[in-house]
């Protein structure tokens, strides 16, 4: 099982990155630090804003995408894959 | 062509379709019925996720909530989406591995207890029951102002079709019927935002049309629409937050492990073929919904630039009440827009302070629907605009009635009554189940309860607070046990009802509140609505604090976890 276990590892560690990332990007950026931000302006977005709005939601669909492609991977090297 | 004549066209002909569908993919086996047979394709899944989870409230009423609350409606956008990220990473690869037909299915086995099954049954059918209710009437309220009927007559026609398709295709022919669905929403979404953004700012992209700056100037849309609303007294659109910041982070947080965990959207993993599929599916999911999602935000800051000009165009005179435009006649009839001449002069004069304001009421659902009209857009792009209202509303209703009569068919009668019903048997039962919790829902929105508006909220709280920390728990801990996990899931649920009941009244009955629905009674000035995120803490606490004084999960139960946190070896979702 110590193989299983290394496989476990791995996969909470990319995780704890990736929920790492999710978090700044929506309370951190969107909520926390959303004045800060805001003095930045790109085009016609205070940047606060638009990752409130929109950049966290494009920053969630590439989590995901991210996840699912290196876990193909770490199941394929840990041989557990289907 | 007629207006009226377009929209039975329109409507018409896409009900046609889910009904066609229906007949083409009938349940042959529970396993059909309950799972679509496990063979969904992982792209054609997350589309058929993405219909069952955008429901009415996304559809119609999120970009009148963002419209008018500016920032603050980031909550939702952030919210509703940010969920899928916990459902990938950390909840849908290991359910479809354990490979059963049920959330309640899970939790009973991982923590080896029917007890536990039946507390997760029981506030499975709580958060779904009080999200249908708001299914069933926005249903009705839809054919009622679209076809010109009555509500009542409305909601009949929604439930034969609801019934048609669910019980008779079950998951099968739901999936596929919401594939159809997403279609239809989507382009009812985007295609007026398309021609508004093209109208306002010469950009044909929303999502890029909101960051421009209006035809024929150099200023920004939004700094533009910043100044107009200050002007009249309002917050600035793109800073005004929700209450406070910490409210804003707990509401968001409830809303994400809602998301994660309504039943609804997560049996919609267990159909994919493997445990690959379900991390990908989650992915597409989202970037259907994103769709939607990051045009949303575009639509309400250009609805309410476009409201806001209509009343008084730049460097004009407010628009006088006689030459109103039909549209806004239309929408006084049903009595979610009024006016009301304080000044006397005939003007209509729209601002934020309630003294002076004319425009006494702008129903804020309004928004959506009305806004092809307020921009002047051809009735076809109308027409449309409601058979995807429609569409939005029968996906999310057939999704949620489907996660009732499952919980029902298969883990009441068959998991806990009657444990030796043959598969013919179970089938049938499962379709009565779902006939039933039509009938009931029927029911309910024939009979709304006082506390419909307040109950979709309330659904994304009592999911968060129970049915999430239990099955992350169930997940990432192989050692945590049945008394830790139903004292938490009790707990939880328990402290958000509490908190929403003291402060919204008891069944939502207002003269029962006893502590009063105002910020200062507020726990650190969370609103109700915002509570599940503490209901899953209190939860995750409680039941970390009860493990410890009992012994830990048996070893084959966790040895149970050790194989769901693999992909290999994962079969098609089976019976037992």
């Amino acid at each position: 099982m110590s193989k299983n276990n290394e496989y476990w590892q791995a996969n909470i560690r990319l995780m704890i990155k990736l929920l790492i990332v999710w978090f700044i990007v929506s309370f951190g950026c969107g909520i926390l630090f959303v004045d800060a931000l805001n003095t930045i302006q790109i085009g016609g977005y205070k940047l606060g804003f638009w990752f409130a709005q929109q950049g966290a939601i494009y920053t969630f669909v590439a989590i995901i995408f991210i996840y699912a492609k290196k876990m193909a991977v770490l199941d394929k090297e840990h041989g557990v894959d289907e | 062509m007629e207006l009226q004549t377009l929209t039975y066209i329109i409507v018409g002909f896409t009900f046609a379709v889910y009904i066609g569908i229906a007949f083409w993919a009938r349940a042959g086996s529970t396993k059909e019925f309950y799972v679509a047979g496990g063979g969904i394709h992982p792209i054609a899944n997350g589309m058929a996720t993405a219909a069952d989870w955008m429901s009415a409230a996304s559809f119609i009423g999120m970009a009148g909530l963002i419209a008018f609350y500016g920032y603050g409606g980031s909550v939702f956008l952030m919210g509703w989406t940010g969920g899928y990220v916990l459902l990938a990473l950390l909840l849908a690869p290991y359910l479809r591995k354990f490979g059963k037909f049920t959330v309640p299915e899970f939790i009973g086995d991982r923590f080896y207890s029917r007890t536990a099954r039946i507390v997760a049954v029981v506030c499975l059918i709580l958060a779904s029951v009080t999200y249908v209710i708001g299914q069933m009437k926005g249903i009705g309220v839809a054919f009622s102002r679209f076809l010109e009927v009555k509500y009542e007559v409305g909601l009949l026609i929604g439930m034969c079709i609801v019934f048609f398709y669910s019980v008779m295709g079950g998951m099968k022919g739901i999936t596929y019927t919401q594939i159809a669905q997403y279609v239809v929403l989507i382009f009812a979404y985007t295609i007026p935002a398309v021609f508004i953004s093209l109208n306002l700012t010469g950009n044909p992209i929303p999502q890029l049309g909101l960051g421009s700056t209006l035809v024929g100037t150099d200023t920004f849309l939004l700094d533009r629409l910043d100044q107009v609303v200050t002007e009249l007294g309002w917050a600035e659109y793109t800073t005004q937050a929700r209450l406070s910041h910490v409210n804003m982070f707990a509401y968001t947080m409830s809303l994400m492990i809602g998301t994660a965990g309504l039943p609804h959207v997560i049996i919609r993993f267990f159909t994919v073929p493997k445990v690959k599929d379900a991390r990908s599916s989650a992915g597409w999911a989202l970037v259907f919904i994103a769709i939607l999602y990051t045009t949303a935000p575009a639509v309400a800051g250009m609805a309410r630039l476009n409201l806001i000009n209509t009343m008084a165009p730049e460097g004009q005179e407010q628009l006088s009440y006689a030459e109103r435009p039909q549209w806004f006649k239309n929408w006084e009839k049903t009595g979610l827009l009024k006016f009301e001449d304080k000044n006397g002069d005939g003007k209509i004069n729209y601002e934020a302070s309630p003294a002076k304001n004319e425009l006494v009421k702008v129903d804020r659902d309004i928004m959506v629907l009305a806004n092809p009209e307020i921009a002047k857009l051809p009735n076809w792009v109308i027409a449309l605009v409601a058979a995807g209202g429609l569409a939005a509303a029968l996906s999310t209703a057939a999704g949620l009635l489907l996660a009732i009569a499952s919980a029902i068919s298969h883990d009441l009668l068959k998991g806990v009554f009657k444990p030796d019903i043959s598969e013919k048997q179970e089938l049938r039962a499962s379709r009565f189940a779902m006939a039933g919790a039509i009938v009931l829902a029927g029911y309910l929105g024939f009979n709304p309860p006082d506390f419909a508006a307040g109950t979709v909220a309330l659904a994304f709280g009592l999911a968060a607070s129970s049915i999430f920390p239990a099955l992350m728990m169930g997940i990432f801990s192989k050692k945590m046990n049945r008394e830790g996990a139903i004292a938490g899931m009790i707990s939880g649920i328990s402290v958000t009802l509490l908190y929403v009941f003291q402060h919204k009244g008891i069944m939502f009955v207002q003269s029962t509140s006893f502590m009063g629905d105002m910020p200062q009674n507020w726990f650190f000035g969370i609103e109700p609505n915002a509570f599940g995120a503490i209901g899953a803490l209190v939860n995750f606490t409680v039941a970390i604090l009860v493990y410890r004084k009992f012994a830990e999960a048996p070893q084959d139960v966790q040895d149970m976890v050790e194989s769901i946190r693999i992909p290999a070896g994962a079969e098609h979702a089976h019976d037992h």
